[in-house]
């Protein structure tokens, strides 16, 4: 039997046109635009000045306050420049230039392919080091990995939950690491299993993997108190909460942390990156991404240093084609459109999903119809027709007793509506709005 | 890169899910009822359903246009099926000046008086319907005899089920030609088996879910039966309810009306057991026969104020916290 989560879903067209494609690694560029806020928290510092040499894996970017994440030079070479560059949201960002010569590494850095499996760290250790690998949860959202991995006092984590789920339709960059670091992938698990004091881990699979669902069952079986579940194909199955719902039956309460289900949930590429960091010495300074799209020539999927402009991994995969019209950094479903493709490759770039402008484009709006679909899809229980009319008159009180803060953003709502209306627009807008009157009243 | 990009919120892509393919599916469903209709009262059935179709699209075309003075969207499909709906629910026999009557009311007054599809608290159809029973009863209810009972164009009116069920319950046809449909009665809610037929397309399309038509003729088998076992008189017995009159009709294709109904699963059970069981409370104790129309008109009625009470079962809020 598959599991799954118990409230909603959809099944959007899956659209896996770069799955089975071996992970390529892309030639290092002549620069790189390294942005030194590249997580969800406080931005880094900058480390290095203009002219100064650094090699691979020199800190570039300090952290300040706990929730933040280091930065790491992701080539050697010189600092041009610390200046502002625009990132995936649009904004410009301080973000640190570098020259590309040569492709030196700091020499505590082990790069051979050797798995090493024995891990004689403290959990303190595991955590310290983890910390400064500066690890971000690799899914795309890019919290900082070691305040996840620390529960607020009081709480203990009785589960890892592993998420091999990759539900955005188009992104294989999970499945691929997953089929080409199997062991890697395990031995990060049972770091972090020990890191967090927990006896139990799950890996919970999208079933349109099979051969990732097999490959890790067998393999797992080395590895006691690792199980994998295969679960339904369904959109959001890889949402925290749903994910955890679908894996253990336990539901997050609103506005709780997974901590208070004793769940902690790490993404397969965050555990490669864990693995790295503490068995390798490797800070985070390349990930995988997806390139894909319709018209894309080649959509594969590739092995890229932080800071690499999207346009080089891009090109790799056959260039931009003639009928482009979006550009996405991640998913479909909640993937970030981009004003532009002059922007590096960050920590939380999971994929670039490139749409035909026909497809592009959204269709006018008509009323509703109050079909009541979107309450249907809605894998958290809200009503969504009601929350956007909420926002629309600023009815604020209603939307929040009608929970709008629950909204996990992941637009089954938007995709559903036959009267194409642009529901998670306004419930997003709702929502800020919400969450700043809630703190507002907290002060 | 020289072409500027488009940037818009997420999702990104959409499941080409629209409003004319839920209304045409609705169409579809609708035709084995047609056919039964088509056989039974002949070139009647077909000439009073184009002619009320007919007669929606162009009033709303005309009204949208001239009065509104916005694009029309006839083609979206919903006056098309008021217009289908509308013929179902009138004899065969009914002059066509009196059908035309309700198709105004139903789509100037019912739809677009109060913006147009998705804005009106009542199913168009329905209001129609009743707003004809109402003006002109006489002719609203001599049903002609049908081409099992005699001729099909015959003006001989002749009584239905429940007519029969509330004057004379020993003159009852055989409940087998009831749920085929061969009985008298309005032009295409005779026949229970091609009502159920396009039911079971709905679900299979999932264009409605279950809840409503299920829960309206749960109620009405319930309530029924509970009165049968206590007093075993035919105008109590739950198989003559479910298959006469309006009720399979009604219960899949007019209280379904998405505009008009609830949106939480909750809401469609309080709406769909509240018609079920105005509809019984009308059918035995009210002044007319068929009671399923009135039943919609008043739960429509009820559908703002059970969505606002109704909310839909939160993630979290179910069983197992940790």
């Amino acid at each position: 039997m598959l599991k799954s989560f118990h409230i909603g879903g959809i099944h959007p067209k899956e659209n896996k046109l770069s799955a089975g494609m071996a992970i390529q690694p892309i030639a290092v560029p002549a620069q790189v635009i390294i942005p030194l806020s590249q997580h969800i928290g406080a931005p880094c510092q900058p480390v290095v000045k203009k002219g100064d040499k650094v090699k691979v894996g020199t800190l570039i970017g300090k952290s300040v306050g706990f929730v933040s994440a280091q930065i790491y030079s992701s080539v050697s070479g010189t600092v041009l420049k610390i200046d502002k560059a625009m990132d995936a949201s649009g904004y410009k960002r301080d973000a640190v230039f570098i020259k590309v010569e040569e492709d030196e590494w700091e020499e505590h850095i082990d790069r051979s392919e050797a798995l090493v499996t024995e891990c004689n760290l403290t959990a303190k250790e595991i955590l310290d080091k983890i910390a400064a690998a500066g690890i971000v949860g690799m899914g795309g959202a890019t919290f900082p990995t070691h305040v996840k991995l620390t529960p607020p006092p009081g709480m203990k984590a009785e589960v890892l939950i592993i998420n091999g789920v990759e539900c955005e339709p188009y992104l294989t960059s999970d499945h691929q690491l997953m089929m080409e670091k199997s062991d890697e992938i395990l031995v990060g698990i049972t770091i972090v299993m020990k890191a967090l004091n927990v006896q139990k881990a799950i890996i919970g699979i999208e079933n349109n993997k099979k051969d990732a669902v097999a490959l890790f069952t067998q393999k797992a079986k080395a590895y006691p108190g690792i199980g994998v579940q295969p679960l339904k194909v369904q959109y959001p199955q890889g949402g925290e909460k749903q994910l955890i719902d679908a894996l253990t039956g336990r539901q997050v309460p609103s506005g709780a942390l997974p901590i208070s289900v004793g769940a902690v949930v790490q993404n397969v590429g965050t555990l490669f990156a864990v693995y790295e960091a503490v068995q390798k010495n490797k800070p985070l300074v390349e990930r995988v991404v997806t390139v894909t799209g319709k018209e894309v020539q080649r959509p594969c999927n590739l092995r890229a240093r932080i800071g690499t402009p999207l346009t080089t991994l891009i090109d790799a995969a056959g260039g931009v084609p003639e009928s482009t019209g979006k550009v996405i950094s991640g998913g479909p479903m909640m993937g970030k459109a981009l004003a532009s493709i002059d922007i590096p490759v960050t920590k939380g770039t999971s994929g670039i999903l490139i749409v035909p402008t026909l497809e592009a484009k959204r269709k006018a709006m008509k009323d509703c119809i109050r079909c009541g679909k979107c309450v249907q899809v809605c894998p958290m229980g809200l009503n969504p027709t009601l929350l956007m009319t909420l926002t629309e008159y600023e009815v604020w009180d209603r939307a929040e007793k009608n929970a709008i803060t629950d909204c996990i953003e992941c637009g089954s709502c938007s995709y559903t509506c036959p009267a194409d209306r642009p529901l998670l627009d306004y419930i997003r807008l709702g929502k800020g709005k919400v969450n700043g009157i809630i703190r507002a009243r907290k002060n | 890169m020289e072409q500027k990009l488009i940037v818009s919120p997420s999702p990104h892509v959409h499941s080409g899910d629209t409003i004319p393919r839920n209304m045409y599916a609705v169409l579809i469903a609708l035709i084995p009822a047609f056919l039964v209709a088509l056989y039974t009262f002949r070139l009647d059935a077909l000439l009073i359903t184009a002619l009320s179709v007919l007669f929606c699209v162009g009033f709303e075309y005309l009204i949208v246009r001239f009065v509104m003075k916005k694009e029309p969207a006839i083609l979206d499909g919903s006056a098309i099926i008021t217009g289908v709906l509308l013929a179902f629910n009138v004899p065969s026999n009914l002059p066509v000046w009196i059908l035309a009557l309700g198709a105004l009311f139903a789509i100037g007054v019912v739809k677009l008086s109060f913006g147009g599809l998705g804005n009106n608290i009542f199913n168009p159809a329905i209001a129609g319907r009743i707003f004809l029973l109402i003006s002109f009863p006489a002719q609203m209810t001599s049903w002609p005899a049908t081409a099992i009972a005699g001729e099909a164009t015959d003006a001989v009116s002749s009584a239905t089920v429940l007519g029969l069920l509330k004057h004379s319950p020993e003159a009852l046809p055989a409940l087998q030609q009831m749920f085929l449909g061969f009985e008298s009665g309005s032009l295409g809610e005779m026949s229970a088996a091609a009502l159920l037929l396009g039911l079971v397309y709905l679900l299979w399309r999932r264009v409605i879910t279950w809840h409503i038509p299920f829960t309206i003729l749960a109620t009405v088998a319930l309530f029924t039966g509970i009165l049968f076992l206590i007093d075993p008189l035919p105008q109590y017995n739950p198989l003559i309810h479910l298959f006469s009159g309006g009720l399979m009709l009604g219960a899949v294709f007019m209280a379904t009306d998405y505009v008009t109904s609830p949106l939480t699963k909750k809401g469609m059970i309080i709406y769909g057991a509240g018609i079920g069981f105005i509809t019984v409370a009308i059918r035995l104790w009210g002044a007319y026969p068929e009671g399923i129309s009135f039943a919609i008109l008043l739960m429509n009625a009820f559908t703002p104020l059970i969505n606002t009470y109704t909310t839909p079962k939160r993630f979290g809020e179910a069983v197992k916290h940790g």
